[in-house]
C-alpha cells in the first residue's frame, strides 16, 4: 500500500490506543468542586437516578493497562501498523509454508518408501492401502463418497466402469492432472448441449434411442429416428455401439450405469443442456508420492 | 395543554408488547432451526422451511424485531423520563413503530422466499434496506430531538449509550448495504472480494457491539439502578468505559476473518483492539453489578433484579470469551465450530434477552399504571427456566465446538486427517439435542412471560404519567 495509507493506518491505530490512555488519565483527575469520593455526584434524573463519584477499580485499571501494553508489544512484533512488517517478520503465508515443509519432512518418507513399487503390487499391500484410504477420506470422499461409490455427477470408483480408463496409468493421470483441466481440447471433451442442434423433438428421439441402447423400454418408433441422429451426432464420441471412449471421457451408454441420474427426464436434461464436469488436479497439492499411493488404493477398489 | 403534560407512553407500550411477541416468533424459528440440525430431514422438500432460509429469519427476528423493539421501547421511555420532557414528535414516533413493523413483516415474507443479499445479519434486499434507513433516521430525529429539548441540565449516561447505538447503526447499515440493484428482489454488493468481506464484518461485529451491546447497556444504565433503587456505582467508570467501548469496538471486525485472504496487518489490528475491548466491556458489567453493592439482599426476593444481574454476569462472561476467541491461536481452534454459536448465544440469550426481559418486567406495569406484574411467582419461574435453558445451550455448544475443533485438526501418523467432517457432525448430535432442549426451555419462558404480560395489562386501562415540574437550578 502507498506510504500515505500506511501512515494513516499507523496514526489512527496508535492514536486510538493512546487516546484510551489519555481518557483514563483525564477521567481520573480531580476536579474543582467535585463531590467527595464515595458520595453521589449531585446530579439526579427521573427522581432518584444518581451516580456515585467512585474511583476506577484498581484491578480493572490494571487489566486495561495490561491489554494496552500487550497491544503495543504485539504491534511491534507482528505486522499491523501499515507497511511495517513486525520485528518477527511473521506472515500467515510464512507460517503456512513453514508448517507445510515441516509436515513434508515428517510425513514425506512414509509415502516415499512406495515410490518404486508398481501400482498393481501396491494395491495388494495392506499398509499402503490403509494409507491410501486415509488420503481418499481426506481429499476425495467429499465428491466420490466415503464408500467410493460416487453420487449424482461424481463417478463411482468401485465398479470397474471407467470414464477415462481403469489402467494404473490412466487412474494416475486422472488424479495427478485432473480431467478437463488442461486438456489439449477442453471444449471437445465436454458434452455439448444438443437442443440447438437437434431441436426439442430430436432430443426426445435420441433419449429414446439411448434408453434402448441401455436395454430399457423405449418407444421403438422414436428410437429408430433417434438412432439416425445418434449415428450422425453422438457416435463420434460415444462410439456407434455406445461403448464410450476413454480418451475423451465419453461415458459408455450401452450399460445401465448413469452418471447424472437414470430417470428419463434426467437423461433428457443431460442431452438437451450438456455437461462439463471437471476433476481437479492433485499433483501440485499432494505431490507424486501421495498420488501414487492414492492411485493404488483407487485401483484396488475394482481389482482385488 | 393536556398532551404536553404527560409522557408519550403509547409508542412505548406498542414496542414493549411487540418485544414479547417478536421474541416468541424469533425464538420459535430458532427452536425450529435447532431442531433441523438435530433432525436434518425434518422439513425436507419444503423450500421456505429449509434451514438456509429460516436461519436468517431467526437472526433477523431476534436481533432486529425482538432486540430492536426492546431498544425502541426502552429508549423512548428512558429518554423522556431522564430528559423530563415528552418525545419531540408523537407522529414521527408513531411512524417509527409502524415503519419498523412493516420492515419486520417484509423480512418475514422475503427471507423464507429466498430473497437475500447474502450478507450475514444484513440479508434483507435493497428496497427493505432503504425503508430501514428512512425509519432509522426518523428514530434518530425523535431521540436526539428529545435530548435537545430536555429540561434536565445533564444528559443521563443511558442516553449516551442509546445515542451511540443509534448513530453507529445508521452508519453501519448505510455503508454495508451499499448495493447495485438488479431487480426489485436482487442486488449486488457495492464492494468485492476481501474488501466486501471486511466491510461485512466491520458491520457484523459492530451490529454486536452497538446494536446488541451499546443499546442494551443503555437499558442496563436505567433499569438496574431503578430496580435496585441504588445510585450507579461510578460516574468516572461510565465515562471511561463509554468512550473506550465506542472507539475500540469499531476496530474489532477483522477477528471474524483470521487466517483468510484479509491482509495480515488488518487481522493483527483487529485482534489487538478486540483484546483492549475487554476492560471497557467489563466497565459496564462492574458498573451494573456494583450498583447493587449495599443492596445484595434484594437479589433474594426480586426476580426482576435476578434477571438484570444474571444478564450482566453473562455479559461479563461473553465479553471475556470474545477477546480470548479473537486471539489467533485460539481462533484457529474455535473458528467455524459451534463454539462460536455458543459464544453468540451466551451474549444473545444470557445478556441481550435477559436484560430486556428484566427491563420489560419493570416497565410494563408502569406503562399500564399497575403496582407490579400480575404474578411475581411467574417471573421467578421464567427466570429459572431461562437461566437453565441458557446454560444448557451454551455448555452444549461450547463442548461441541471444542470437540469439533480438535477433531478437525487431529492427524494420523501418516499426516492424513484422523476424522472426516461427517464424523465430527455425527459426534455433535448429542449436543444438538441438548441445545434444542435449552432453546425450548428459553422459548417456554417467553410464553410464561406473554401470559403474565397479558394478565397484567388486561381490563384496567393505560397510564400516561404526568411530567413532573423541573426543579429550579
Amino acid at each position: 500500500m502507498s506510504s500515505f495509507w500506511s501512515n494513516w493506518i499507523t496514526v489512527i491505530t496508535v492514536g486510538n490506543i493512546l487516546a484510551c490512555v489519555w481518557l483514563i488519565w483525564w477521567t481520573m483527575r480531580k476536579r474543582d468542586g467535585e463531590s467527595a469520593e464515595g458520595d453521589v455526584t449531585g446530579h439526579a434524573w427521573d427522581g432518584d437516578l444518581q451516580e456515585y463519584n467512585n474511583p476506577l477499580p484498581r484491578w480493572w485499571l490494571w487489566m486495561f493497562y495490561i491489554t494496552i501494553v500487550f497491544a503495543f508489544g504485539y504491534l511491534y512484533l507482528y505486522p499491523g501498523l501499515g507497511n511495517y512488517g513486525g520485528a518477527l517478520g511473521w506472515t500467515a503465508q510464512n507460517q503456512h509454508a513453514a508448517e507445510m515443509s515441516k509436515a513434508d519432512e515428517k510425513y514425506g518418507p512414509i509415502y516415499a518408501q512406495y515410490r518404486d513399487v508398481s501400482v498393481e503390487e501396491l494395491a495388494k499391500n495392506t499398509d499402503a492401502n490403509a494409507m491410501g484410504k486415509r488420503l481418499y477420506l481426506t481429499y476425495c470422499m467429499q465428491c466420490h463418497g466415503s464408500d467410493a461409490r460416487g453420487s449424482k455427477g461424481y463417478p463411482n470408483l468401485a465398479d470397474n466402469d471407467w470414464l477415462w480408463g481403469g489402467s494404473p496409468d490412466m487412474i494416475h493421470a486422472s488424479i495427478a492432472q485432473g480431467r478437463r483441466q488442461k486438456a489439449p481440447m477442453p471444449a471437445a471433451q465436454a458434452m455439448p448441449p444438443w437442443t440447438p442442434v437437434l431441436g426439442e423433438e430430436g432430443v426426445d428421439q435420441v433419449v429414446e434411442y439411448v434408453l434402448e441402447l441401455s436395454g430399457r423400454k423405449a418407444d421403438a418408433d422414436m428410437a429408430s429416428k433417434g438412432k439416425e441422429l445418434y449415428m450422425t451426432n453422438c457416435s463420434a464420441c460415444h462410439m456407434p455401439d455406445g461403448a464410450g471412449f476413454h480418451a475423451l471421457g465419453a461415458p459408455r451408454l450401452n450399460d445401465n450405469i448413469w452418471l447424472f441420474g437414470k430417470s428419463k427426464s434426467q437423461i433428457r436434461d443431460v442431452i438437451a443442456n450438456g455437461r462439463n464436469q471437471v476433476m481437479p488436479a492433485w499433483k501440485e497439492m499432494l505431490g507424486d508420492d501421495k498420488v501414487h499411493v492414492l492411485t493404488a488404493y483407487v485401483y484396488s477398489l475394482s481389482n482385488n | 395543554m393536556e398532551s404536553q403534560a404527560t409522557y408519550n407512553y403509547k409508542v412505548v407500550r406498542q414496542f414493549a408488547v411487540m418485544t414479547v411477541i417478536w421474541g416468541i416468533v424469533g425464538m420459535l424459528v430458532g427452536v425450529i432451526v435447532a431442531a433441523q440440525l438435530a433432525f436434518p430431514t425434518l422439513t425436507d422438500g419444503i423450500s421456505f422451511l429449509s434451514y438456509g432460509r429460516l436461519r436468517p429469519l431467526h437472526t433477523n427476528a431476534v436481533i432486529f424485531a425482538f432486540g430492536g423493539s426492546a431498544l425502541f421501547a426502552t429508549s423512548y421511555y428512558v429518554v423522556q423520563r431522564t430528559c423530563q420532557v415528552r418525545l419531540i414528535s408523537d407522529k414521527l414516533a408513531a411512524f417509527t413503530f409502524w415503519g419498523w413493523t412493516v420492515i419486520i413483516l417484509l423480512a418475514a415474507v422475503t427471507l423464507p422466499l429466498g430473497l437475500t443479499s447474502g450478507k450475514e445479519y444484513a440479508e434483507l434486499e435493497w428496497p427493505i434496506d432503504l425503508l430501514i434507513a428512512v425509519v432509522w433516521v426518523t428514530y434518530a430525529v425523535v431521540f436526539f430531538g428529545t435530548i435537545i429539548i430536555r429540561k434536565t441540565p445533564h444528559i443521563y449516561v443511558a442516553n449516551w449509550f442509546y445515542g451511540a447505538f443509534i448513530i453507529v447503526v445508521a452508519l453501519l447499515h448505510i455503508v454495508n448495504s451499499a448495493f447495485v440493484p438488479v431487480t426489485l428482489g436482487k442486488s449486488y454488493s457495492f464492494y468485492s472480494g476481501a474488501t466486501d468481506a471486511m466491510i461485512q464484518w466491520w458491520y457484523g461485529h459492530n451490529a454486536v457491539g452497538f446494536f446488541l451491546t451499546a443499546g442494551f447497556l443503555g437499558i442496563m444504565y436505567y433499569f438496574v439502578p431503578k430496580q435496585a433503587e441504588r445510585p450507579v456505582f461510578s460516574y468516572r467508570l461510565s465515562v471511561v468505559h463509554f468512550w473506550a467501548l465506542v472507539s475500540t469496538y469499531m476496530w474489532a471486525g477483522p477477528h471474524h476473518l483470521h487466517y483468510t485472504a484479509l491482509p495480515n496487518w488488518t487481522q493483527s489490528v483487529g485482534m489487538v483492539f478486540s483484546l483492549i475491548l475487554l476492560a471497557p466491556s467489563w466497565g459496564g458489567m462492574i458498573n451494573g453489578i456494583m450498583t447493587l453493592s449495599g443492596a445484595w439482599h434484594k437479589l433474594r426476593t426480586d426476580p426482576i433484579l435476578k434477571f438484570l444481574i444474571v444478564s450482566l454476569s453473562f455479559y461479563g462472561m461473553s465479553t471475556f470469551e470474545g477477546p480470548m476467541m479473537s486471539i489467533k491461536t485460539v481462533n484457529a481452534l474455535s473458528h467455524y465450530t459451534d463454539w462460536t454459536v455458543g459464544h453468540v448465544h451466551s451474549g444473545a440469550l444470557g445478556w441481550v434477552a435477559m436484560v430486556s426481559i428484566g427491563a420489560l418486567y419493570h416497565l410494563i406495569p408502569k406503562l399500564y399504571g399497575r403496582e407490579g406484574m400480575f404474578s411475581k411467582g411467574l417471573i421467578e419461574l421464567h427466570f429459572w427456566i431461562a437461566t437453565i435453558g441458557t446454560v444448557l445451550y451454551i455448555a452444549a455448544m461450547w463442548i461441541a465446538g471444542v470437540m469439533q475443533g480438535l477433531m478437525w485438526r487431529a492427524v494420523n501418523a501418516d499426516g492424513t486427517l484422523t476424522y472426516s467432517f461427517i464424523e465430527s457432525v455425527e459426534r455433535t448430535y448429542p449436543f444438538y439435542y441438548i441445545r434444542l432442549l435449552g432453546g425450548i426451555l428459553f422459548l417456554g419462558g417467553m410464553f410464561i412471560m406473554l401470559y403474565n404480560v397479558l394478565k397484567t395489562i388486561a381490563d384496567k386501562g393505560e397510564a400516561d404519567d404526568a411530567i413532573p415540574q423541573v426543579a429550579a437550578h
